[in-house]
């Protein structure tokens, strides 16, 4: 056994010295600012196709008084549900071929019209083309209806007294821990997967394999290969987190504190999400070291990328579905799929505050990240180094 | 040299014992039965075409690939991985880390087989010194020659000091010059107690270095043992010249003799060559010169592995 750490340590060592001290690590530090760069520009273009198309407006034919009253109902209406999400109005005084004012108004690209509402609030009709709008012509409605109300200026009184939390609220906000966690992990997983993947490309390519091969059993060098990679990516993860808690705290008032408390305390919560984390790029690095020690190129590696990117995905939603439900049969299916159960379980921290089924899942982990280990080295010694006798597929676990 | 410490076995008169070796790859046999035993402390060189099975058969031996069946013990033990840090490697598909430093090449190398890294540092800066690279020590391998490239890892497969050395082809690539070196550097190694095992397609670098040897084709041993054992495998060649061109001391030859421009050429008779030289006289062949040749390791591989097989090696990369 110790031969065996001895010889994981020597391939570790050399491994996390070549990645941390070479250049290509600056960029790997820098990788996260690249999805929430990619995310902030398609967002703000998202917001802004969904402001320019899809915000219907409709043109308000109707004497000034009536307008006023429809403007003052909307203001109203868009204090309880936003006004992004209310149809936009813009009033017209009539015009004395009305029909002709309707088709001019329709035709009109500034603003680009989608009804028009003539008839005043007594005798409102609605002309334009809504037949897959009804959200737009029941808004109108209710905007009417507040319209012809006398009081629409003056809301009732409600007086508000805040408390910290309330049931409601902090399931709400662990759960979207819950959420935020499983992605954070999800990302940086993913992140990680095609560098695991191509661990092995390097020592086949210039041949030293041979060499290793000949020193150390095979699943001493994948461990190997498996903790220096983790190595780096826990330096980079402290990186990370100590830059995201600095922005935190610049940004948002009341910095890390104000984030919704987990289940388990935030101590714990962050030991479990490091553990988890551990787990979760074991298991899918142990995985995704055997898929990619099958590759002789890079291109190879690539290649595999894309279905390895969607497996994980698929992975990441299966742990999902265990939020707000972690004690439902999917969500102890989350718990106990191998793949899934770090992504799931962490969200369970975020969500219940009982320790046992973490204590019981991370033993469950550790066991699957040997196996997969195992068969991966034999898998290696199998199909690359083309070693042992041929053996039925139903013995090739016990080759 | 200090060595690696000296472990109890039943007989440690052989560094390794293989035993009927088979491995198949797929439907194809790569090596098919074969037996071998090196002595310790032996210079053992395996020789053959390529693809007769030496590479597989050496991989078999270092544990790389277990075989098909058979058997083998490597410094006592049934697996070779177990003695690993006693054993240096040296592949024939020559591999080390472009971005290291050679100093860290050879130490990393060591470390491999558990040597120190401090320690591997150390000793690196005197290989290096000692064989003439003590400038080299914190280039990369990717400034290096491919030679020079060759010698770093050589001297990584050297410098934990291991008591069996496998050398695949090691005189692939390497000038004159350096094969000279490698040469002096297996020979040293072996005077100091190392078993010394190295594959070659090359008959000349076994002839002056082997003191026993495998020749194998198409994944069978041919013949195992002495390089003197193999040459004996052969009677003598006579080289004759007379002045006379006939008379009665022709029927002194033996009946396989062909002339070869001036000479007479034939396997020397198993009386020797009293009773000829009598004859020869005898019968009035007016000698000129007479020369009789030991046969080289060519001759007997030629005889044992077939014309074929020596004609494949004659065609490969001249060394």
């Amino acid at each position: 056994m110790m031969r065996f750490l001895l010889s994981a340590f020597v391939i570790a060592r050399r491994d996390f010295t070549a990645t941390v001290l070479s250049k290509t690590f600056i960029f790997f530090l820098l990788a996260p600012l690249f999805p929430v760069a990619m995310g902030g520009l398609f967002g703000s273009i998202g917001a802004r196709v969904a402001n320019q198309t899809e915000r219907p407006v409709v043109a308000v034919v109707a004497p000034k008084s009536d307008f006023a009253r429809l403007a003052a109902a909307r203001d109203q209406l868009s204090e309880a549900i936003g006004d992004q999400a209310l149809v936009r109005i813009v009033g017209y005084s009539p015009e004395r071929d009305l029909a002709a004012q309707e088709r001019k108004l329709l035709a009109s690209r500034k603003p680009p019209v989608r009804a028009v509402l003539g008839g005043g609030l007594e005798h409102p009709r609605l002309v334009g083309a809504l037949g897959s709008d009804p959200a737009t012509v029941g808004q109108l409605k209710l905007l009417i209806a507040n319209a012809r109300e006398a009081h629409t200026g003056e809301p009732p009184d409600l007086p508000v007294t805040d408390v910290h939390v309330s049931t409601g609220s902090l399931e709400a906000d662990r759960a979207t821990t819950a959420w935020a966690a499983q992605a954070v992990l999800f990302f940086l997983t993913l992140m990680l997967s095609t560098m695991v993947m191509s661990q092995l490309i390097e020592e086949k390519s210039n041949k030293i394999i041979e060499v290793i091969a000949a020193a150390m059993r095979i699943d001493a060098m994948f461990v190997g290969k498996l903790f220096a990679m983790l190595a780096a990516s826990v330096l980079a993860l402290v990186v990370w987190i100590s830059a995201g808690a600095l922005l935190l705290q610049m940004v948002k008032h009341g910095g890390v504190q104000s984030l919704p408390t987990p289940a388990v305390g935030w101590p714990g919560f962050l030991a479990l999400a490091i553990i988890y984390f551990g787990m979760n790029y074991l298991l899918f690095g142990a995985a995704f070291l055997m898929i990619g020690a099958q590759a002789s190129t890079a291109r190879e590696v690539q290649t595999m990328s894309l279905p390895v990117t969607f497996a994980q995905m698929l992975i990441f939603a299966f742990a999902a579905t265990a939020i707000n439900s972690p004690d439902s049969a999917e969500g102890w299916a989350a718990a106990a799929f191998p793949l899934s159960s770090p992504m799931t379980m962490l969200a369970r921290a975020a969500e219940q505050p009982n320790w046992w089924p973490h204590l019981a899942a991370i033993l469950w982990q550790a066991i699957w990240v040997a196996l997969i280990l195992r068969f991966g080295a034999k898998l290696f010694r199998k199909t690359v180094l083309k070693s042992g006798p041929r053996l039925p597929w139903w013995r090739f676990g016990r080759a | 040299m200090l060595r690696q410490p000296q472990h109890n076995r039943a007989d440690d008169r052989f560094a390794v014992e293989a035993t009927d070796l088979v491995k198949d790859f797929g439907e194809t046999r790569a090596v098919d039965g074969i037996s071998l035993r090196v002595p310790t402390g032996s210079i053992y060189g395996l020789l053959g075409p390529n693809g007769a099975g030496k590479t597989t058969t050496l991989r078999m031996l270092l544990g790389i690939i277990d075989p098909s069946s058979g058997s083998r013990l490597v410094l006592g033990r049934d697996r070779p991985l177990d003695a690993a840090p006693e054993i240096g490697y040296l592949p024939e598909e020559r591999g080390l880390y472009p971005a290291m430093q050679a100093r860290e090449a050879i130490a990393f190398m060591g470390s491999l087989r558990g040597l120190p890294m401090a320690e591997g540092r150390r000793r690196a800066d005197a290989l290096l010194e000692e064989h003439g690279l003590g400038d080299w020590g914190k280039k990369t391998i990717r400034s290096l020659s491919k030679g020079m490239a060759q010698i770093v890892q050589l001297l990584g497969t050297i410098i934990h000091k291991p008591r069996l050395i496998v050398l695949d082809e090691p005189f692939a690539g390497l000038d004159a010059i350096n094969q000279g070196k490698l040469e002096e550097l297996i020979r040293r190694e072996a005077r100091s107690g190392v078993t010394v095992i190295f594959s070659t397609h090359v008959i000349a670098h076994a002839e002056r270095l082997c003191e026993e040897i495998a020749i194998i084709a198409k994944g069978r041993v041919a013949f195992h043992g002495r390089v003197d054992d193999a040459r004996a495998k052969l009677n003598s060649i006579v080289r004759l010249r007379t002045r006379a061109s006939d008379g009665p001391w022709r029927s002194a030859l033996p009946a396989g003799a062909r002339r070869e421009g001036d000479e007479w050429v034939f396997e020397l008779p198993a009386a020797g060559p009293e009773p000829l030289l009598r004859a020869l006289i005898d019968g009035g062949a007016g000698i000129e010169t007479l020369a009789i040749e030991r046969p080289g390791l060519h001759d007997a591989f030629v005889a044992i592995a077939g014309n074929k097989a020596a004609a494949e090696m004659a065609k490969e990369k001249p060394q």
